[in-house]
């Protein structure tokens, strides 16, 4: 999809910028982050991917993605980056651009029975922290 | 150097297997700490964005604590305790605005000065017992198990708070090597367990943690060690789910690091509280190494 500079969603950009102090400008697409991911095969875009989309300020596509209600936050993909981008902290304001916006992703009554049991007590408070507003 | 220890909310339920075998192992090395009788929650996850405080208060409010109680320095057994702790603590002793912000916002409570040090019990043991006065002490040698060291993440990244280098993690092996047991080297020891996805994604957790196992499986590990109630729910009690998706994975038991001490120590196995274990409820595969 060819992507002009009139494309580009600048206040969507700021807003990372405010909630991340982390320079996705600087991410020269290396691919380093997806290659460390964890969980890259449960995203629908790659973190490489979700960096990119940002650069190019495509909000409308980056904020239909599932890679950031994925991301479990491990800060694997950052401490491997060449250009030294906290990735997590983006991710991080992908998730709270949604979130602030009163959008839970997890629904403490759709837990099975057997998750309410046998979870851990920071499973539920890291859980809701990350994933609920 | 005065040491406080912190608890964390799981460490009195569903993690009492980490705590009584760690505070008894400690007692039996014979260091002085005083337990906070006073603390809160610190959130689990440090919070990670840049324009908001408000999460930074609760790991804060702890390190307060842990100031009015006269002490230098405060452990965790919690790895993501240690991890919420340690960066709330890097971010105000580098950033003197967000501190201020956070004393004035806490206008009831003595202002935080930036100097408690936050200690994992790992380096605990590392640099305040040390590892040789840790292998005179031992009374029975874990001789000839296979141990898979299983870091996670909160121990080991972002680098201003690792407590051993994240790309070639040698502290729990060291620990393992201490105690007379043989340290088995994976690919993925430093792998993420998938953490809170436990919660939002289960098949992502379930995918990870697979990994995690058949590594540590056909690396030779009879057994996995880690020091967090999160991997411990991941890659133990969800174990039989894994077991169950992946046929090639075999039942593997798992321990907190800590009752390895405990039974090397010689302390008496219900310290262990291997029942609430996952998937061996007994810890017999431990307690058989000890001679
Ligand atoms: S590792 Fe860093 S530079 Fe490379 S693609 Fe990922 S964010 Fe960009
Ligand atoms: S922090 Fe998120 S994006 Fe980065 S490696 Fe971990 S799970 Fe993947």
């Amino acid at each position: 999809m060819p992507i002009s500079s009139r494309d580009i969603d600048k206040s969507f950009q700021n807003k990372v910028e405010e909630i991340a102090s982390a320079d996705f400008r600087r991410c020269m697409q290396c691919g380093q982050c997806t290659g460390m991911c964890p969980v890259v095969e449960q995203m629908d875009f790659t973190p490489r991917q979700i960096m990119h989309l940002i650069q190019f300020g495509q909000f409308e596509r980056v904020s239909q993605a599932r890679s950031y209600w994925t991301c479990a936050a491990c800060h694997s993909c950052m401490v491997n980056c060449p250009r030294d981008i906290d990735i997590p902290q983006v991710m991080e304001a992908m998730r709270l651009l949604v979130l602030r916006d009163n959008e839970d992703q997890v629904h403490p009554n759709k837990l099975s029975p057997e998750q309410l049991r046998e979870m851990p007590q920071i499973a539920f408070v890291s859980g809701f922290r990350k994933l609920t507003a | 150097m005065k040491l406080a220890y912190y608890p964390g909310c799981t460490l009195k339920t569903k993690a009492r297997n980490l705590e009584e075998s760690a505070l008894a192992g400690l007692r039996e090395l014979g260091v002085e700490f005083i337990e906070l009788d006073q603390w809160n929650c610190c959130g689990a996850v440090y919070s990670l964005a840049t324009d908001d405080l408000i999460h930074q208060v609760a790991p804060l409010r702890n390190l307060i604590r842990v100031q009015q109680e006269e002490c230098d320095a405060v452990f965790t057994l919690c790895s993501q305790c240690y991890n919420t702790l340690a960066r709330a603590n890097v971010r105000v002793n580098e950033n003197a605005e967000d501190l201020k912000t956070l004393n004035t916002f806490m206008d009831e409570e003595p202002d935080y000065g930036g100097s408690v040090t936050v200690m994992h019990f790992l380096t605990l043991l590392r640099d305040v017992v040390g590892w040789d006065k840790l292998k005179s002490a031992v009374k029975k040698p874990l001789k000839g198990l296979k141990v898979a060291p299983t870091y996670g993440c909160s121990l080991i990244r972002p680098d201003p708070v690792a407590i051993t280098p994240n790309n070639t993690p040698v502290i729990m092996a060291e620990f393992l090597e201490a105690v007379g047991a043989e340290p088995v080297q994976s690919p993925d020891s430093n792998t993420c367990c998938g953490s809170f996805q436990a919660l939002g994604n289960p098949d992502a957790a379930l995918e990870t943690s697979g990994r995690i196992l058949r590594s540590a499986q056909k690396a030779g590990a009879q057994a996995l060690v880690l020091s967090c109630p999160m991997c411990d729910y991941n890659l133990g009690r969800r174990q039989p789910a894994i077991v169950e998706k992946y046929e090639e994975i075999n039942e593997m038991p798992v321990y907190y690091f800590t009752q390895l001490l405990a039974v090397a120590l010689g302390l008496e196995a219900d310290v262990c509280r291997f029942d609430l274990n996952s998937p061996e409820k007994d810890g017999n595969t431990l307690t058989a190494a000890a001679v």
